[in-house]
């Protein structure tokens, strides 16, 4: 794989894992992760693992995400710590 | 979401009309290419699992466009369930039919014994058999987690 590809999604990873929880709003959290998952199927596709990759993309950023705003919708919206 | 909260109570959520129609013109592509998934999950990236996913989402994404009370009348819930069962029930079958003829559990090989095929083409078909299962079963499941989610469980008002 291309070094700075993989450096570049490497570094927005960390940003989004790090943004996910430090964000107050739950919902912008919950799009953080779908983000988190999308760079993730990047990389694993990089990598050669397409049928992983292609899970991921259809889980983790497809339905996982339409589930937390399900979940989200049913509570509020901020965290209140 | 809070408006979309006070919607939901008010009753007239989902008067979007350009989302209506981008799922309507979206749906077919995508349950579509699930069965292509499905089809060619032997020798390319896909398989039961995906395709399943793929079918769910596309339900989801009605289930999103429109409200409960729709998406309920589009898919009954009573059909749902029963074919998520139904899914695994595929499954699990194919498995203990082989074993009862003679084979070990799932191996397919077994069928050629009552349908004159060929073992590899039995192995194949085989492994078809169970994912069309595996995908029925993914594909309602989803659904059913994202009804009982967005309305707490009860299936009557909600998202």
């Amino acid at each position: 794989m291309i070094w700075q590809l993989d450096l570049i999604i490497l570094t927005m990873l960390v940003i989004c894992a790090v943004g996910a929880i430090t964000v107050r709003d739950l919902l912008s959290a919950a799009l953080i992760f779908g983000a988190y998952s999308f760079l993730m199927c990047l990389l694993w596709a990089g990598m050669g693992g397409v049928d992983v990759a292609f899970t991921e993309a259809t889980v983790g950023a497809g339905v996982s995400t339409i589930l937390f705003i399900a979940a989200i919708y049913r509570t509020s919206r901020r965290s209140k710590d | 979401m809070k408006r979309l909260q006070e919607q939901a109570r008010s009753g007239n959520l989902g008067e979007d009309l350009i989302i209506r129609t981008a799922v309507r013109i979206m749906v077919p592509f995508i349950q579509l290419f699930s069965l292509y998934v499905l089809a060619h999950g032997h020798y390319s990236p896909g398989g039961g699992f995906q395709g399943g996913v793929l079918l769910g989402a596309s339900f989801l994404l009605m289930a999103l466009a429109f409200d409960l009370k729709s998406s309920k009348e589009l898919f009954p819930p009573k059909v749902i369930m029963a074919s998520s069962n139904v899914g695994v029930l595929i499954f699990a079958g194919i498995g203990v039919v082989c074993a009862l003829l003679g084979g070990y559990f799932m191996d397919y090989a077994a069928f050629a014994k009552v349908i004159p095929l060929a073992v590899p083409d039995w192995r194949s078909l085989g492994i078809l058999l169970v994912e069309v299962g595996v995908q029925i079963g993914v594909a309602c499941i989803m659904l059913v987690l994202y009804w009982e989610l967005s309305s707490a469980g009860t299936l009557e008002e909600g998202l």
